[in-house]
């Protein structure tokens, strides 16, 4: 049942204690969270996380195993074709029908979701100009570069002008170029008021576009927050990166050094150094680089960064939970 | 269980059935297994029939439309979901009974196409017989229906794609001996009459006949009427519940 009279207003997604089980392999574990209304919320995980089953769950192409959903006030479990009305998704595979055109595609799904006839051409055409498409009009979805594809994809998605996008790992198989133009056009679309549940494995992604981040790991959400937030969670540690020359070739030269917790060496010689305490670790190497009469090429402090953050809260998930299975 | 169908589904069907026609109509398989292969047998029997050919030609055209219709249910639907598109219609706003309409009418409409072509080939082998025309036109209407609805049912039961054409021609060709068109049904034993009676084939090649030359062998044209009817609603139903628990 749809909750129109209690229904936080700023609230575009409201999930709880969503679940899923495929069999006994439990893919969600009861993860519950709130999208607002006009941000760009990120569901940020490794292959595997349960970020997939999760938007396929909110938009019915799955079934709920246990716990609630809500999408603007409607039940998914209850109302599921007035949800339809008010969300577009694009799922991780660009999957418009190959034989059509890119007009055509673009026209059944007006013609499905209801689009008024009369507006129909319009706002196809309208889309296809948004999206740099225009001189594709008449191309069969099937000759269209993967980027092209996707564009087309998101496309479809917004004919009927929906409220919420659910974006599946949009930019996944896209070349550079291409994935920052979808980036611009995520950026454009949310400008527009459009609230945007973006599923991705990439970290720079999610921290770029991302108000707000919930990092997914064996379905379970283990931070979520602001990228700022999330930095801060990790901030205890910051990175110095070095490079000597001639360049050093073993991390115990570094072994004595006061601050310092882990050092790795990179393929191109620069060396990753985890400090706790900057001015220790710092004076303690420029002490080492001055007795062996080393060169600095570059020396480089930094807090945590966006990978840091992932790598280190997904790790400590790792050892903290079991095999996922049903209880 | 069951979807209620609204006026917004049915629309929604025909546009599913009109983007059909255009993805679908002109694949290979659509035209070899629909149109070229029905044709060529009709052809083939009708001059190997000699002057018995007047008897077999209403179960060849009831065939021919078979084979018309349950081929465009194939293409259509198997590689929809071998390719993940057939996901998209459930992302829309339409309900489960809605995507069964409309994957049948698109089935249907390509039978037409299909009989078009197969009556082309039999009409002259026809000319001189009596037949009940507006009856023929409601048998055929209804025929081409109750296929679809077979065509669309049977290609969601199907698992691997690889295997549609093998799976679809195990259950049409035995068809052809149990139906009644080449082999009288009253003349088959019993076990294999109870069976033609619950084949969709059999109320087709029976009302058909009847229309055409004014005979039937075992059901009459109005309880074939009635059964293709109540088979049609009854497999269009059954879809959608097939449709619903696709979704994992």
């Amino acid at each position: 049942m749809s909750l129109p009279g209690c229904y936080p207003l700023h609230d575009a997604i409201i999930a709880e204690k969503l679940t899923k089980y495929y069999g006994d392999f439990l893919a969600v574990d009861h993860i519950s969270f709130q999208v607002r209304k006009s941000e760009i919320y990120g569901f940020l995980g490794p292959n595997g996380a349960g970020k997939t089953t999760t938007v396929r769950m909110l938009c019915g192409l799955t079934r709920i195993s246990e716990g609630k959903a809500y999408i603007y006030g409607y039940d998914i479990n209850r109302e599921l074709v007035a949800i339809k009305k008010l969300i577009g998704v694009v799922q991780d595979i660009s999957n418009l029908y190959m034989e059509l055109s890119c007009y055509d595609n673009l026209m059944f799904c007006a013609e499905m979701y209801g689009v008024p006839r009369h507006q129909r051409k319009e706002r196809v055409m309208d889309l296809l100009r948004f999206f740099g498409l225009e001189d594709k009009k008449h191309v069969k979805f099937k000759e269209l570069s993967k980027g092209l594809k996707r564009r087309l994809a998101i496309a479809a998605a917004l004919v009927h002008k929906p409220k919420l996008l659910f974006l599946d790992e949009p930019t996944i198989g896209l070349d550079v170029k291409s994935k920052r133009q979808i980036w611009n056009l995520i950026c454009k679309l949310n400008e527009k008021g459009i609230t945007i549940f973006l599923t991705t494995h990439n970290i720079y992604e999610a921290f770029r576009l991302c108000d707000r981040i919930a990092i997914v790991n064996r379905g379970k959400i283990i931070a979520e927050g602001t990228p700022t937030e999330l930095r801060k969670k990790v901030s205890g540690n910051k990175i110095i990166e070095l490079q000597v020359s001639p360049p050093i070739k073993k991390s115990t030269i570094l072994d004595n050094v006061d601050g310092i917790i882990d050092v790795n060496i990179g393929r191109d010689n620069t060396i990753y150094i985890t400090i706790n305490d900057a001015i220790a670790a710092l004076e303690g190497i420029l002490k080492i680089v001055k007795k062996l009469s080393l060169e600095i090429v570059m020396l480089n402090l930094r807090g945590a960064d966006a990978e840091d953050v992932f790598i280190k809260l997904i790790d400590g998930t790792e050892k903290n939970i079991g095999s996922s299975t049903r209880r | 269980m069951i979807d209620m169908l609204r006026l917004e589904d049915i629309i929604k069907a025909f546009y599913i059935a009109k983007k059909d026609i255009k993805e679908y109509y002109l694949k290979p398989p659509t035209i070899s297994w629909g149109i070229v292969f029905p044709v060529a047998f009709t052809l083939a029997f009708i001059l190997k029939g000699g002057h018995h050919a007047q008897e077999i030609i209403p179960g060849l055209i009831a065939l021919a439309l078979f084979f018309g219709t349950t081929s465009m249910a194939a293409a259509s639907i198997v590689f929809e979901r071998k390719i993940g598109s057939f996901e998209r219609l459930l992302l829309f706003p339409v309900s489960y009974i809605g995507i069964a309409l409309g994957k049948t009418l698109s089935s249907f409409m390509f039978g037409m196409v299909s009989l078009f072509a197969t009556l082309v080939v039999v009409l002259p082998f026809i000319l001189n017989i009596p037949t009940y025309s507006l009856f023929l036109v409601v048998v055929l209407i209804l025929s081409a229906l109750m296929f679809s609805a077979f065509g669309v049912f049977i290609s969601f039961l199907i698992k691997d794609p690889t295997n549609t054409m093998m799976i679809f021609n195990s259950i049409r060709l035995p068809m052809i001996f149990l139906c009644g068109i080449f082999i009288p049904i009253s003349s088959l034993p019993l076990p294999l009459r109870l069976i033609a009676f619950l084949l969709p084939l059999t109320y087709s090649v029976e009302a058909t006949r009847f229309a055409i030359n004014g005979n039937y062998d075992v059901v009459p044209p109005i309880e074939s009427i009635l059964s293709m009817f109540i088979i049609t609603i009854l497999l269009i139903l059954l879809t959608s519940i097939k449709i619903r628990r696709t979704i994992p």
